[in-house]
């Protein structure tokens, strides 16, 4: 690939991935890169792999062949808890938050920070006023101004209770953070919203896995593209110098990958 | 563009920990409503009948809701998980049947007695928390089935016999002190203790708060890679525990052993957990709220007696109350969607 001359390894990286369903081959052999600091869009038509390639690295499901790297690293994520553990963080499109419970137990949903000493430890008491403070400092690290961690995330519009979600990930991540079509249930201003978010978490230096269905947005946020099509990777394109409608042709079959991605 | 501070339209300020937050009408009113309206009613009941606010009837309305107060602590939990829990008061009946048979018939030690009456509460409780989360079936459905189940096992086991003579031992929970001229009995201060436990559990733990998540988006608490069904089979086993606990509460008040005790007490339970602002829905709610209407359904009871008004309209005036909490808590989550 033309873009990874200069990178150094990967942070992510599967090589010949496959997963089959029965008669259906799901991945065919896919490959995938991820480099630090960037936001890399994954793209494909129906059916063209995009959410297998995308549990298999979240390790919701585990690939029949190939190879997954966390930095340079082999690694068999045994489930979603195992990639969190190896911090990989998800972000999913339907708001995965309790909303009647506030912003700081919202981000410490499942990780609550106990009090030091007999209180945490004899009565599990936990510390919220630590909680509150760090959650709010995780916020403010993503230039999002709510006042008080105290609210309850039902208080909050959707562009507001999904950037809880993208805090909650980038406090906790720290490898990679996956945005599963993070803006799907969003409207048009609160999606550009989250997007100025996912740019944030990257400068914070946090790489940045896209999936969207949305090519304007895919093509104003990313750094790179990944495309997929029938199982594979088949070509990854940099939307700087790349038009957005031979990404489409590419993904749709009507140009071929390969010798355009070198291009 | 792609400002992030765009998030800042409803508050300029930056980022604090701490601070209050925007509280609605409804949300108020939902929080607030019940006491209000057990204030409301005790004035009422005061300015008819001078006997009502005297420190011997109020003690005796605690008193008489000491059983339902407990086991509604156990129906809060359980709706906070957005289940439903209609075999508490058989699951009662069945402990206090076994403590005072054990104890009476069998011959063992009143104290172990007591502790196998209440573990049979827990047991049932778990045999709920098992079906509604490995076979996944309805809350509903389970406890309709154990409620049941448990009327039935309290009837067989104890022949049908009420069992009397208890030990002391049983009725320790009914025997009272002094405080200045008015008699307290030590089952109330139980109540009052287990609700006390409750509320901290649920507002200052890790486990409590995962009881209001997952009653308001399990799916969120799945993801968080928290053990739901683990939760869930801890909450229905704890309820059951405490039906357990009511059962020793029970046999106190009353002497005896009675298999057919706490026959509408599901439903008393599920109205005071309703009345106390806690949504049907789950995820919402307060113990301490349960509490107050326990409490509103006791003042009703003793207050109507106390004013000669017949039995039957105390019935009346309490599904009127459930309609109107269940009205309000409608209106505070439409106003929040």
């Amino acid at each position: 690939m033309s873009d990874t001359t200069s990178n150094p390894t990967p942070v992510l990286e599967a090589r010949g991935l496959v997963k089959r369903y029965g008669h259906v081959t799901a991945l065919d052999g896919a490959d995938f890169a991820l480099y630090p600091s960037e936001i890399l869009a994954i793209i494909g038509d129906n059916g063209a792999g995009k959410s297998t390639l995308i549990k298999a690295l979240s390790g919701a499901i585990t690939p029949d062949e190939g190879e997954i790297l966390l930095d340079g690293q082999s690694v068999r994520f045994r489930g979603p808890l195992d990639a969190r553990r190896h911090g990989i963080e998800t972000v999913y499109q339907d708001l995965a938050v309790a909303p009647a419970l506030d912003i700081a137990e919202n981000i410490f949903l499942g990780r609550e920070i106990r009090l030091a000493g007999p209180l945490g430890f004899a009565f599990r008491m936990l510390d919220k006023r630590r909680m509150r403070r760090e959650a709010s400092d995780h916020m403010r690290d993503l230039n999002i101004g709510i006042r008080s961690m105290r609210q309850a995330v039902e208080t909050l519009s959707g562009g507001q209770r999904q950037g809880v979600a993208v805090a909650r990930a980038a406090a906790f991540a720290r490898h990679v953070v996956i945005m599963d079509e993070p803006t799907a249930a969003l409207g048009v201003k609160e999606s550009h919203m989250v997007l100025g978010l996912i740019r944030q978490v990257r400068d914070r230096g946090l790489p940045v896995i896209l999936i969207s269905h949305n090519m304007p947005q895919v093509f104003d946020v990313a750094d790179r593209v990944h495309i997929q099509r029938l199982g594979k990777r088949v070509a990854v394109v940099e939307p700087r110098n790349f038009k957005m409608s031979d990404a489409v042709a590419i993904m749709t079959g009507a140009m071929a990958g390969e010798a355009i991605s070198r291009g | 563009m792609g400002d992030a501070s765009i998030v800042a339209e409803r508050s300029a300020g930056p980022a604090t920990a701490e601070g209050r937050t925007p509280v609605s009408l409804a949300a108020l009113l939902a929080n607030l409503g019940p006491l209000l309206a057990l204030l409301l009613a005790m004035a009422f009941f005061a300015s008819r009948s001078d006997r009502f606010l005297t420190g011997a009837n109020l003690s005796l309305v605690i008193q008489q809701s000491m059983v339902v107060g407990v086991l509604a602590i156990g129906q809060t939990l359980i709706i906070l998980t957005a289940g439903i829990d209609l075999s508490c008061g058989a699951i009662m009946a069945l402990g206090g049947v076994v403590m005072a048979r054990l104890a009476v018939i069998n011959g063992v030690h009143p104290i172990l007695a007591i502790a196998l009456g209440v573990l049979t509460g827990a047991a049932f409780g778990a045999l709920n928390g098992v079906l509604v989360t490995n076979i996944q079936l309805p809350p509903f459905i389970v406890t309709l089935g154990t409620l049941n189940i448990a009327f039935a096992i309290t009837h067989i086991y104890s022949q049908n016999q009420t069992i009397t003579n208890v030990p002391a031992a049983l009725t320790f929970f009914g025997n009272t002190f002094r405080v200045g001229s008015t008699a307290i009995t030590y089952g109330t201060v139980l109540m009052f203790v287990l609700f006390g436990l409750t509320w901290f559990v649920l507002r200052y733990t890790a486990f409590g708060r995962h009881v209001y998540a997952v009653g308001n988006n399990p799916e969120a608490v799945r993801l968080a890679g928290i053990n739901i069904n683990l939760l869930l089979l801890l909450v229905y086993t704890a309820a059951g525990l405490l039906y357990g606990i009511a059962s020793l509460l029970s046999v106190a008040r009353t002497g005896v052993g009675d298999p057919n005790a706490g026959q509408t007490d599901n439903l008393a339970s599920i109205t005071a957990v309703v009345l106390g602002g806690t949504s049907l829905f789950g995820g919402r709610g307060k113990v301490l709220g349960t509490l107050v209407g326990v409490l509103i359904v006791g003042v009703f009871r003793n207050g109507l007696q106390l004013i000669g008004v017949e039995s039957v309209y105390q019935v009346l005036v309490t599904g009127i109350l459930v309609i109107l909490a269940v009205t309000v808590d409608q209106f505070a989550r439409r106003r929040q969607q």
